[in-house]
């Protein structure tokens, strides 16, 4: 589902359209809820989001911002947060929360902040209603894909507000090309390792550089990614 | 005891902050010469102090500084794509997975189990927060202490020669090495649990119920 999902955001070229796909993904991991949510260093804001319009005109108008420990403890943070971490414990707090769960927010959530380029800053938050048992097996499973996504999404979100005229091309540095080559051509790590005379560790590394860069979910799919971009030459 | 602070908490330890800046000036400017300022105030500071790192840091019983280190995203700028890029063979490495580590100071003073607990802080830093990777930027000389650890980094490259030797290297968080980490560094697990839930938050039951 989250390999689909990345596909079509490849293709997106608009804000509209990143909504739309931010939405296609609530309903692909069937949880209640997805918030994306940029800053950038001139305070331009931007936010791609699932919850309905009623709650966001609320949040707006009481300027929850200000009490909601989501906002307050993930900004300059970059950590990831389970919102159960958080003090709710204030009486702001408190019926905020309520309120949040009357409208469908959902009993659980947590929150990914994005550290972007030149002071850019973002947050990316999940939610639903489950169990703590169920919320942890979620959270533990689904994280680090998460992670990614969020970054995916935010790197999107960027390229969006940049304009197509002004679209980075990928690069790959040599020995990242060096070490997706190797794997294409059928290499397991460890032998791609050996013939680039360096350990496994650092050929992850740079596996995991290269597949930030394209945008890809695994190994894989930054190898097909890279060999469809003519990046690797087999 | 370990404490896991960002820069715009430090305000609430001053004694904590003012040791580890005073003892960063101490290592990285008096005994190793590096290229870094020192500023009227005696603290070692610089650009990425200002960019609300992560600090991993022990905390003696007096509340003074016993050693720390300093954890940026790659994701956003940071030191080893900035300066060292040369040393991962021109490879900017960044990922929401991987975050580096720079600044690995002991205080002058520091209990020999200061460095292994500060090892050991580092990788429920990197579990907790779901991490596959640290990117270290570090003292050359300090390879065969991580090593003795129990935990060394495989090494990208090195710049310099001698004390002024700088080395990048990775970490791997793997779960499997903690158990040792914990021993050597003489603490046990629920306890280095309890540091990190106090510093990130404490899962509460409170929330849960108030929904389910």
């Amino acid at each position: 589902m989250l390999e689909a999902f990345i596909e079509q955001l490849q293709e997106v070229e608009t804000f509209e359209g990143l909504n739309a796909l931010v939405v296609g993904l609530r309903d692909g991991l069937n949880v209640e809820h997805i918030v994306y949510h940029s800053v950038n260093a001139s305070g331009g804001q931007y936010a791609a989001l699932t919850y309905d319009d009623s709650w966001v005109n609320r949040y707006i108008e009481q300027d929850y911002a200000r009490v909601d420990p989501v906002v307050q403890a993930c900004f300059r943070r970059f950590h990831p947060i389970d919102w159960k971490q958080l003090d709710w414990s204030g009486k702001a707090q408190r019926s905020f929360l309520g309120e949040a769960i009357d409208s469908g927010v959902g009993n659980q959530g947590f929150s990914l902040p994005i550290r972007g380029p030149s002071g850019q800053f973002a947050l990316f938050s999940i939610s639903d209603r489950m169990t703590d048992e169920k919320w942890a097996r979620f959270t533990q499973e689904n994280v680090q894909n998460l992670l990614l996504v969020s970054h995916y999404i935010n790197q999107k979100a960027l390229e969006i507000e940049r304009g197509t005229d002004h679209a980075q091309l990928v690069s790959l540095s040599p020995r990242e090309t060096d070490a997706l080559t190797m794997l294409a051509m059928g290499y397991s790590r460890a032998k791609a390792a050996e013939a680039l005379s360096i350990s496994e560790h650092t050929l992850r590394v740079y596996i995991e550089s290269a597949r930030f860069k394209l945008a890809a979910l695994n190994t894989t799919h930054a190898v097909a990614r890279a060999l469809a971009s003519g990046l690797l030459v087999v | 005891m370990l404490r896991y602070l960002y820069a715009d908490q430090l305000a609430q330890f001053p004694r904590l902050a003012d040791t580890m800046f005073r003892d960063r000036a101490a290592q990285f400017c008096d005994r190793l010469q590096w290229d870094v300022t020192v500023g009227a105030d005696g603290y070692e500071r610089d650009g990425y102090d200002a960019l609300n790192p992560l600090y991993v840091i022990w905390e003696n019983a007096d509340g003074s500084h016993g050693g720390s280190m300093r954890f940026l995203p790659t994701t956003g700028p940071n030191m080893a794509e900035d300066h060292f890029l040369h040393l991962s063979d021109g490879v900017a490495i960044k990922s929401p997975l991987i975050w580096e580590c720079t600044r690995f100071c002991l205080s002058p003073d520091a209990a020999p189990r200061v460095s292994a607990a500060l090892m050991l802080g580092g990788m429920e830093l990197g579990l907790g927060a779901h991490l596959s990777h640290a990117i270290g930027v570090f003292d050359a000389r300090m390879v065969r202490i991580y090593r003795r650890l129990g935990w060394g980094p495989t090494i990208l490259g090195t710049d310099g020669q001698g004390r002024e030797a700088i080395s990048v290297g990775l970490w791997a968080f793997d779960p499997a090495l903690r158990p040792q980490l914990l021993a050597r560094a003489g603490v046990g697990s629920d306890l280095s649990r309890y540091w990190y839930d106090r510093s990130f938050g404490a899962p509460t039951v409170r929330f849960a119920a108030g929904a389910a």
